[in-house]
């Protein structure tokens, strides 16, 4: 069956068999490879994208289900320069093998469209469905912390 | 690892999805969030032939008061709920302990419902209210107690080509109070036991009707009717819950497993119904 999707701002089809998922859609069909491949059974939250802006794993949901909606992946955040998600992840050092980082900025994104000023445990609890083997969280936390700080001082910025 | 394969009709209307069911029998599934039909068809542990994918009906997905209680619609997904401005105690309680917040974008009460996994959560706040779901099919559509929605591990009593439309959770009648305590490895893991507590107290402080049903201690989700029985009419006291919290212990049958041993399992469900009772008296009387 043929899926269109619209993916990091960009209007994209592949012909797909039903059970076609979405993350091997993206992966293989689309070769957007940022997006990983873990568990593979909706633990990890490495294959998280963000459906209509919504964190979803996209290892357990079907391409077609897709299919006329808005995908953002990692490589969509790059917006000429590095999104303040990315920025800060690099400054706080919120990564080490990186295998992670793609589902916890996209969900770090999401947090942080709801709410700017997040605590520690509101991140915590925001991220608590991916989980990082390498760095104890610690900086990640630090990391979508210090994106909001920006992010909310770019908005002041503007409205000023 | 991947599912076997299927063919699959992705509705518009409710009107289509259920013809569609009624048109496949047997051979229909119905994929709500799918965050545990995905899950057991990439096992392999679920092979339907045919799916009807419900996700983009439109008006599915309502939260709201009618008639004397709350209703859910069949694409209320957890995280919904979890935002949702819930009198329901137990139901408040539950939402944020269901999945981890990603699942939770996806999953749906009603599909959560209708799934009867006994570790799931829902199932055991909606004995302890003693919520109805609404069944709907081509030629109508019958309201079913929770009781007898529930029939068996992972079995529920809808007829072939039936859905669940709707779940309605009663208001309370007079003062209410409840809560869900759930003890769990980590967020994302289902309950190594939990409980769910519903009270609803009379004009003069006793209690005129009481919930408590289990989680992951039975092979179905579970009502403790005789700690149930213990406390209706009684006015409440530390001796009658502690009495009731005996009497829950005494109706889980949990087995020994990599999340603990049985003995255990029924300590903490005196323990939680205990608790449970306290702080749903608490906020009944708040
Ligand atoms: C990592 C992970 C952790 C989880 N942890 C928990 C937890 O702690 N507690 C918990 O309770 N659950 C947990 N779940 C399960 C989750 O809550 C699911 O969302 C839920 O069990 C099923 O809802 P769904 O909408 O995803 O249904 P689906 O997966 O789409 O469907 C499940 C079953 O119900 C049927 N069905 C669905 N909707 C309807 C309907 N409207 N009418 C008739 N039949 C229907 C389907 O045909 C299928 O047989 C977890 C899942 C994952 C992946
Ligand atoms: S690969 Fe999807 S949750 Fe782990
Ligand atoms: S940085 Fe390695 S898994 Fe998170």
């Amino acid at each position: 069956m043929e899926v269109n999707v619209t993916i990091n701002g960009a209007a994209r089809t592949a012909e797909v068999e039903a059970r076609t998922l979405l993350v091997d859609f993206i992966r293989t069909n689309l070769s957007l490879t940022g997006t990983h491949i873990g568990c593979d059974t909706t633990s990890c939250g490495v294959c998280t994208v963000l459906l209509d802006g919504t964190p979803v794993k996209s290892c357990t949901m079907f391409a077609f289900q897709a299919d006329g909606h808005e995908i953002q992946t990692v490589e969509g955040l790059k917006n000429g320069e590095l999104h303040p998600i990315q920025a800060a992840f690099k400054e706080e050092h919120g990564l080490q093998c990186g295998f992670c980082t793609p589902g916890m900025m996209l969900v770090g994104k999401a947090l942080l469209e709801e709410n700017l000023n997040p605590t520690d445990d509101e991140v915590r609890w925001a991220i608590s469905g991916n989980l990082c083997r390498c760095t104890g969280y610690m900086n990640i936390v630090k990391a979508i912390q210090t994106a909001g700080a920006e992010l909310s001082a770019a908005e002041s910025g503007a409205t000023a | 690892m991947y599912p076997a394969a299927f063919e699959v009709t992705k509705a518009r209307t409710l009107d289509e999805a259920l013809a569609k069911l009624a048109d496949l029998g047997d051979d229909g599934r119905v994929l709500a969030g799918g965050q545990s039909l995905i899950p057991m068809m990439k096992l392999r542990v679920a092979a339907p032939t045919h799916l009807v994918d419900i996700n983009e009906i439109p008006d599915l997905d309502g939260i709201k008061q009618v008639n004397g209680h709350m209703s859910v619609g069949a694409l209320a997904r957890h995280a919904d709920v979890v935002r949702a401005d819930v009198a329901n105690h137990t139901v408040a309680a539950a939402a944020p302990w269901v999945a981890d917040p990603v699942v939770r974008n996806r999953g749906t009460m009603c599909g959560s419902i209708a799934h009867c996994d006994p570790e799931g959560d829902w199932n055991s706040v909606m004995l302890a209210v003693r919520a109805q779901v609404v069944a709907t099919s081509s030629s109508g559509e019958r309201v079913i107690p929770i009781d007898e929605f529930v029939k068996d591990f992972f079995t529920n009593s809808l007829q072939e080509g039936e859905m669940v439309t709707e779940v309605r959770v009663p208001n309370y009648a007079g003062a209410g109070g409840g809560d869900y305590l759930k003890l769990e490895r980590k967020i994302g893991d289902y309950a190594t036991v939990a409980v769910a507590i519903h009270l609803d107290l009379a004009g003069d402080g006793t209690i005129a009707q009481a919930g408590v049903a289990l989680t992951a201690v039975n092979h179905v989700n579970t009502r403790a009717s005789d700690a149930e029985a213990i406390l209706v009419g009684n006015a409440p006291s530390e001796e009658l819950f502690a009495a009731a919290a005996d009497a829950a212990a005494a109706a889980a049958d949990p087995v020994s497993d990599i999340r603990g041993p049985a003995e255990y399992k029924r300590d903490v469900v005196r323990v939680f119904t205990r608790r449970g009772l306290a702080s749903a008296l608490a906020k009944a009387q708040d």
